[in-house]
């Protein structure tokens, strides 16, 4: 899976988890900050991640995952 | 009480190899007024519980804590055609009476009281047991998690008739130390305690109470303990039965406990597990 995929994908379950447009979700995009998540929420699109690309997100890691791009990093360096 | 039909149970138990598969017992619980707390998303065990009773014909309403779970609850609950959707935080007392008078409104009574409420601070459930299980965290965690049962219990016999049944959620960590499980071990075993009390006061009325103790399942509550989302992957193995369980496992043992089929069982811990609870720690292998 190309990063690309992976942007479009992980764009995919924000909006979905969110539910905000997907043209208001920037690469730059931070989750509490400009897409208004609470910590639940953080909780549920990590858990969504996790389910999706088959990777496992530890709570340390998960705590440091704070925009679109550290979720894409994230997923790209850990993924199988 | 409608009959079931055995030809629905012999087209389900041939199916059951695939594990997506929703049993139907032909309407179990048809004309049942099902009350469910605990749901804040459709992973939730109270989630999967909602759908089972209303697949077998019972009307449901349910309770949600604030504002940031309404915006979780209401959506999926209007799916379902909850009959009434109230706010309800069960440590506060006036938040129940309010609950009470607000499902008095759509019903005349409550067949079933589906209680699936826990709650402690996240600082409690990481670190050494003694360090982190401050004054305030014991007593928000027992006041939510095992409280609540008894005061929802209080609130709601009145307009339980005989033969109704109240049912909730635990987990092993209320019998033996699970780490991290930490001061939720503790109320989970006062809620325990609480249910049988319960039963036996209850049962005065004809209602029964009822545990279901629930292997672990990747819920966003779960979600909160240190470890629980790792630990999922490495669990199944470790059970008789090899394999986790999920929400529809716990839905299957909430309609027998809140139906008729269970009709003189209460008091008792039903444990959904895939017979974890039975094994030792040491494994030879």
């Amino acid at each position: 899976m190309t990063t690309a995929n992976v942007e479009q994908k992980v764009k995919n379950i924000i909006a979905d988890q969110l539910g905000v447009g997907e043209d208001e979700i920037k690469i730059t995009s931070s989750f509490i900050e400009d897409l208004g998540a609470d910590s639940l929420d953080i909780v549920e699109l990590v858990m969504a991640m996790e389910e999706e690309f088959e990777v496992e997100i530890p709570d340390e890691e998960a705590e440091n995952i704070k925009t679109v791009q550290d979720a894409v990093n994230y997923i790209t360096t850990h993924k199988k | 009480m409608s009959p079931i039909d055995p030809k629905d149970v012999e087209v389900t138990r041939a199916r059951m190899e695939t594990d997506d598969v929703r049993l139907s017992l032909g309407g179990l619980l048809r004309g049942k007024r099902a009350l469910i707390t605990g749901v804040a998303n459709d992973r939730s065990i109270a989630w999967g519980i909602a759908e089972a009773f209303q697949r077998e014909g019972a009307e449901l309403a349910f309770t949600y804590p604030g504002e940031s779970m309404e915006r979780r609850v209401r959506p999926i609950a209007e799916g379902i055609g909850a009959k009434a959707i109230v706010d309800c935080d069960v440590s506060k007392d006036e938040d129940i009476a309010r609950t009470v008078a607000e499902i008095g409104k759509v019903w005349d009574r409550v067949d079933v009281l589906v209680h699936s409420i826990g709650f402690a601070p996240r600082s409690a459930l990481d670190g050494r047991f003694a360090d982190v299980t401050t004054r305030d965290a014991w007593r928000i965690t027992m006041d939510v998690s095992a409280y609540s049962l008894i005061a929802l219990a209080r609130a709601f016999r009145p307009m339980m008739p005989a033969g109704s049944s109240i049912v909730t959620l635990t987990y092993y960590g209320a019998e033996k130390v699970v780490r991290n499980y930490n001061v939720m071990g503790v109320a989970k075993a006062a809620l325990e305690s609480s249910m049988r009390y319960l039963a036996e006061d209850l049962g005065q009325e004809g209602i029964r109470v009822n545990a279901i103790s629930a292997g672990p399942i990747k819920t966003l509550a779960a979600a909160g303990i240190k470890g629980m989302r790792t630990m999922l992957g490495e669990n199944a193995a470790k059970t008789p039965l090899r394999r986790n369980v999920d929400q529809e496992d716990c839905a299957r043992a909430a309609l027998y406990l809140c139906s008729d089929l269970a009709r003189n069982v209460t008091g008792e811990v039903l444990h959904v597990d895939a017979g974890q609870n039975i094994l030792g720690v040491v494994s030879m292998e």
